[in-house]
């Protein structure tokens, strides 16, 4: 009742709203249940997807931050509880390894017309995805603050740090930094990106053996490190959420923040006189000489459940590209960095183009990549705290990336 | 009591003891022994928006699946996660024993090792906040006994109002207030006059807080407990010891503590084993570059990408182990006191 409510109470709302006419997605029977992460671009997709629930044809959505916890088991029993999982490249892994989804290259050629090539996630050479929108983190700065130290704008870690200490010897901010280094996902997050500016892998080739206790590693820590020195005391305890306030505090000249908060900084809302004007999106610093921005892409998408029947999975698809439809896009272009046909980038979405197209590297999808970045998130708290060199550190997590992956049965 | 009538009656609460508290154990403790299948690889070729068409590896899922259909609990590992480096590390301590340069290199190299700096903190958590905890509870106790009554209600309300607080949510509200911008935090730092004191980036005032939020958590819980106890205190004994010209710290040395000692062990059991399990605080408070324990340990294996449920057992079978010796002169105490009233 409450689901038919809101479907109503949505279709309604469009109607009024936009005078769009009524959504026909065309789906005659079936039930689309989707489990989503909880964030604005998300939920947008959900409601409208809901468009497409009929007499005959029931739409509910869950959109919650604990979605990665529920998706295996509410997709391993028979019938799944729910028909679409929304992933990203490492959520999808899970379901990969449990066989939990199904390839949707048939229901691509019957109904995926408006889906671009590059939205297709295959995985060997089956469409195991359909991505929507890309996300990562990217460099944002203050141009004012930069001319007023007079710094260029910086490219690489090395200027970022020498345009700190400007800033810093000019006296305009006392810690011109900030990153996401709170120890736990953030942390281990930081450390995959800046690993994959330097361009090195993480794993040796075909196996599950780790290899960042190399050179590429060390620099990796060291600049780390040295970005601390420029940051607030308290950055032990600043997640992705805390850096944002902070700068829309006007406390932070340079900061390496999510795309999917861009909007939300560059909105009228929050930020101090001068913050908004003033910020300049631009790819994510490359390190020690290279040429890769130091960040991971990511991209969401969706995914149909195996363990359903041909109809609901027919229903769910549709009601899914219904969801992501170009009209929908192009009426919430500042929502995300949308993959979408006829997607024109809005002001929020330039610095993870920007990373795109400077060839950032996506996260990697291996099936012990979630074991890393545990060992990470953990492993590292003690050297970002500055109580541990970086050999002593990479030793540590290469310790413990060695036990979990062992027992998680990939050593 | 007949023993039919008394089994009768506890029937109920045994069944559900079984069904909710000791087959869970039970499972907990199997799980513990084994690990996942050795997961088949094979390399496939991988297209995605950004970065093109790769080679990457693949779990086949297929020959997993028929490992695990064959054995659904994984492969028997013995006591292997136990021993191994993130619980109690054998082969690392044995090395470390074996080379090092010194008493302080041996603890350095010890509490780098996830377990024992889990333990740690857990240890010094217990031995501080409970006894702190109880001293707090029980001079609030005292103090409220002998408010009028007409007060009694609303400051008795207020005492208890940490304990009502979700522990999260408590912890959350601490935290902003040390905030270098919330009240605590800001005045510290106007109080030393330096601007760069944060209670939350030096491992030692991160401690600090823990515990103190520790206490306050925990002193209601002492508070009515000892509350309730001094109501039962008699007065012909206090009254007699006032006659006699005993002073007031003379009533509660000689009348009062001897009276409420046998709560206070109570108190004390209680109290050790909720904060053997210290974890919302740690998660509240930010703590993790500084402070972890026992139960954020088994919080951060089921949390994640990648769960690992073996070792999430093994430490929750530990975290079992470590409050039984927590708990054992306290239930030897009381064990030999019911024998000799027996006798």
């Amino acid at each position: 009742m409450k689901h038919i409510l809101a479907a109503s109470v949505s279709i309604a709302a469009l109607c009024l709203g936009a005078g769009a006419a009524f959504a026909d997605c065309g789906v005659t029977a079936g039930s689309v249940r989707i489990l989503s992460n909880d964030f604005e671009a998300l939920r947008l997709i959900n409601t409208t997807a809901e468009e497409c629930a009929t007499d005959a044809v029931k739409v509910t959505a869950n959109a919650t931050a604990e979605h990665k916890n529920l998706q295996v088991p509410a997709l391993t029993i028979n019938p799944a509880e729910y028909t679409v999982a929304v992933v990203a490249n490492n959520s999808i892994v899970p379901l990969l390894n449990d066989d939990l989804i199904r390839p949707l290259d048939d229901l691509v050629a019957k109904y995926g017309q408006d889906l671009l090539p590059n939205q297709l996630i295959k995985i060997d050479g089956k469409v195991m995805a359909i991505a929507f929108m890309g996300n990562g983190q990217h460099m944002f700065y203050r141009k004012d603050i930069l001319e007023q130290a007079g710094v260029a704008e910086p490219k690489s870690y090395e200027d970022v740090l020498a345009a700190a200490k400007a800033i810093k010897d000019a006296g305009i901010l006392e810690y011109p930094l900030a990153a996401s280094v709170k120890p736990g996902w953030d942390l281990a997050a930081e450390f995959v990106n800046t690993y994959l500016g330097t361009g090195g892998e993480f794993f040796a080739p075909g196996s599950a053996e780790l290899a960042i206790d190399n050179e590429n590693g060390l620099k990796v820590l060291e600049t780390m490190r040295a970005m601390t020195a420029y940051m607030d005391p308290d950055y032990l305890t600043f997640d992705a959420n805390s850096i944002q306030a902070e700068y829309e505090a006007g406390k932070i000249a340079m900061m390496n923040e999510w795309g999917s908060l861009a909007g939300a900084t560059l909105d009228a809302e929050g930020a101090v006189d001068g913050v908004v004007a003033n910020t300049v999106l631009a790819a994510a610093p490359t390190i020690n000489g290279g040429t890769i921005p130091s960040a991971a892409l990511w991209w969401d998408g969706f995914t149909i459940a195996k363990n359903i029947s041909d109809e609901d999975a027919e229903a769910s698809f549709r009601a899914m590209v219904h969801g992501i439809n170009p009209d929908m896009v192009a009426k919430n272009a500042e929502v995300a960095t949308w993959l979408v046909k006829g997607y024109t980038p809005g002001p929020a979405a330039v610095g993870v183009i920007a990373n795109a197209t400077a060839g950032a590297r996506a996260y990697p999808m291996q099936p012990y990549m979630g074991l890393l970045h545990t060992a990470l998130s953990s492993e590292l708290a003690d050297f970002i705290a500055g109580k541990e060199d970086a050999a002593q550190a990479l030793a540590d997590v290469k310790a413990a990336y060695d036990t979990a992956a062992k027992e998680g049965g990939f050593l | 009591m007949p023993h039919k009538t008394f089994f009768a009656f506890i029937l109920p609460s045994l069944i559900a003891m079984v069904l909710f508290i000791a087959l869970p154990i039970v499972s907990v403790v199997v799980q513990s022994f084994y690990v996942e299948h050795g997961r088949v690889l094979v390399e496939v070729e991988n297209c995605q928006p950004f970065g093109g068409c790769t080679k990457e590896v693949r779990v086949d899922s297929e020959a997993t699946a028929k490992l695990e259909k064959e054995q659904p609990l994984g492969q028997f590992n013995g006591f292997g996660t136990y021993l191994n480096r993130s619980h109690l590390a054998v082969t690392e301590i044995g090395e470390i024993l074996s080379a090092n340069s010194g008493f302080s290199d041996i603890v350095a190299r010890i509490y780098n090792l996830p377990f024992y700096k889990a333990l740690a903190f857990t240890l010094v958590f217990c031995f501080v906040v409970t006894p702190l905890a109880m001293l707090l509870g029980f001079v609030i106790a005292l103090a409220v006994n002998t408010i009028p009554r007409l007060i009694k209600g609303p400051v008795i309300f207020f005492s208890l109002l940490p304990m009502i607080i979700t522990p999260l949510v408590g912890s959350l509200i601490l935290y902003w207030m040390i905030h270098p911008q919330g009240i605590v935090g800001a005045t510290i730092q106007d109080i030393f006059n330096d601007p760069n004191l944060s209670l939350r980036a030096s491992p030692v005032l991160t401690w600090a807080s823990l515990l103190f939020y520790g206490v306050w958590t925990n002193a209601p819980f002492s508070f009515v407990v000892f509350y309730a106890g001094l109501q039962t205190v008699p007065g012909d004994t206090l009254e007699s010891a006032m006659i006699d010209g005993a002073s007031r710290w003379e009533r509660i040395r000689f009348v009062i503590l001897p009276h409420l000692a046998p709560l206070a062990t109570f108190v004390a059991l209680v109290q050790l084993m909720d904060n053997f399990r210290v974890f919302e605080p740690i998660v509240g408070f930010s703590a993790e570059a500084n402070a972890s324990s026992l139960s954020w340990m088994i919080f951060n294996d089921l949390s994640g990408d990648s769960q690992l449920f073996g070792s999430a057992g093994a430490t929750s079978v530990l975290t079992i182990i470590g409050v039984v010796i927590l708990l054992m002169p306290v239930l030897l105490r009381t064990w030999r006191e019911f024998n000799h009233k027996a006798v």
